[in-house]
């Protein structure tokens, strides 16, 4: 059965910390903002170019010079800043950024992370992606378990080209949250989702990992 | 020296050619420098290289280029949402060097700020990486970045003064401002030209020493790659 969409978005938010500043990917890390713990801050950052991004406009109110990274209209705060991609890339690279939450098609045991190709058939590029997991100082993947055709996606080594090499810190899917408390060390489990046996999990990674 | 001119047309009157190298700003659709453009295709130059993070849609922004045969190369971060672009490049029409975003974005800073080359971790394990030279530094792995020019930068801003001192808006600022350093010959289009002094120096996002040629191309139609919006609160 394990977590939706929605679920694999609220277990992300609990390692959010207050007074954060976080990038959110496209797909279900941008649930993420839609589960931000009440008592805890924390500042968006897209890498368009803005930091403090606020909910999608009330209709009628788009701004087509107001956008976040998945070119999306978005709304802005009052604590809002805008700046050039220089700047922004700046101060990703820089490690400003607490957090990045982002989507991947692998992840493989010693975190390396690819989302960016499929050689021959997907040609779209990498955008901020490669930037975002070699600056920021931490980095949760949230994806789906298996792709569609069933084939696990946290594996043993990535078979797609790498976004990054051992950058991630923890992932989260449908099924359950992996972490490791340092860049050298396995992932272990640490949250099994609802009705998601260890042997179910096992069954279902190709990825060693610690229990 | 002569500085705002009357249209696109006229203000890149004299500086295309075919095969040149063209900066142009914008992430998505939104702060797209689309009047120079629409001349750019007018002028029938082709063969251009084309430095720019995206390549618009099929039929908006540098689409429009890209559809018209127009671009043999394009170095870019992101190239979705572009089924012509994929086509062209599949069927080998089309030469692509993808960036990484920040590293694109410092690539271009980098060459408007006499800076020929720089170490990043971006990349670092990649098919990015390969064929750069690697450096260690203080226990960590980089590799090396060059510069980029282009022969000209065609960029969008909002407002400008008589002195092209040139304010951005919101989100559309994105890779405008950079762009408009790393070129010999610079446009900028806005959609109010104001008297000298009417913006506060203070407030000035890109000084008027990076903008060679100005015009204004109101009115705009500015489009929206996803409208996404929430319902009214009661």
């Amino acid at each position: 059965m394990g977590w939706t969409r929605d679920q694999i978005a609220a277990r992300a938010a609990k390692e959010l910390r207050d007074g954060y500043y976080v990038n959110l990917g496209i797909g279900i890390p941008t649930l993420v903002a839609n589960n931000i713990p009440s008592g805890i801050s924390v500042t968006l950052q897209s890498e368009n170019g803005m930091l403090g991004i606020g909910p999608f406009p009330v209709e009628g109110h788009e701004d087509p010079d107001l956008i976040n990274a998945g070119k999306q209209t978005i709304s802005e705060l009052p604590s809002s800043v805008y700046f050039g991609s220089e700047d922004s890339f700046a101060m990703i690279r820089g490690g400003h950024v607490d957090l990045t939450i982002l989507g991947a098609m692998e992840v493989a045991e010693n975190g390396d992370i690819a989302n960016w190709i499929i050689p021959g058939k997907m040609i779209k590029g990498m955008g901020g992606a490669m930037d975002l997991v070699a600056g920021a100082k931490k980095i949760i993947v949230l994806m789906e378990h298996a792709s569609k055709d069933g084939s696990p996606k946290f594996v043993e080594t990535c078979s797609l080209p790498l976004t990054g090499a051992g950058v991630v810190d923890m992932v989260i899917t449908d099924l359950g949250a992996f972490v490791r408390s340092s860049r050298s060390d396995p992932f272990r489990v640490a949250e099994l989702a609802s009705s998601v046996s260890l042997e179910e999990l096992r069954s279902k990674t190709t990825a060693s990992f610690l229990v | 020296m002569k500085r705002l001119y009357s249209s696109a047309r006229e203000a890149l009157q004299g500086l295309l050619r075919d095969g040149m190298t063209i900066c142009a700003g914008g992430f998505g659709l939104c702060g797209i420098p689309e009047r120079s453009i629409d001349a750019i295709l007018e002028s029938g130059v082709k063969g251009l290289t084309i430095i720019s993070n995206n390549c618009g849609i099929d039929d908006v922004g540098l689409g429009k280029l890209l559809r018209a045969g127009r671009i043999a190369k394009m170095i870019s971060s992101y190239v979705g949402e572009n089924k012509e672009f994929e086509r062209q490049y599949l069927a080998g029409e089309l030469q692509l060097e993808f960036n990484p975003q920040g590293t694109l974005a410092e690539r271009i800073r980098a060459g408007g700020a006499g800076i020929s080359a720089f170490f990043t971790k971006t990349g670092v394990g990649t098919l990015v990486a390969e064929g750069k030279v690697h450096q260690e530094f203080d226990g960590e792995t980089f590799i090396m970045e060059r510069a980029l020019r282009g022969d000209l930068a065609i960029i969008k801003g909002w407002k400008a003064d008589e002195a092209g001192n040139l304010v951005f808006r919101k989100t559309a600022r994105n890779f405008n401002r950079v762009m408009a350093t790393a070129a010999a010959i610079r446009v900028a289009e806005v959609e109010e030209i104001v008297p000298v002094g009417a913006i506060d120096p203070d407030a000035v996002h890109l000084p008027g020493i990076y903008v060679k040629r100005l015009f204004c191309g109101a009115p705009y139609d500015k489009k929206i790659e996803f409208r996404t919006v929430r319902s009214a609160e009661a």
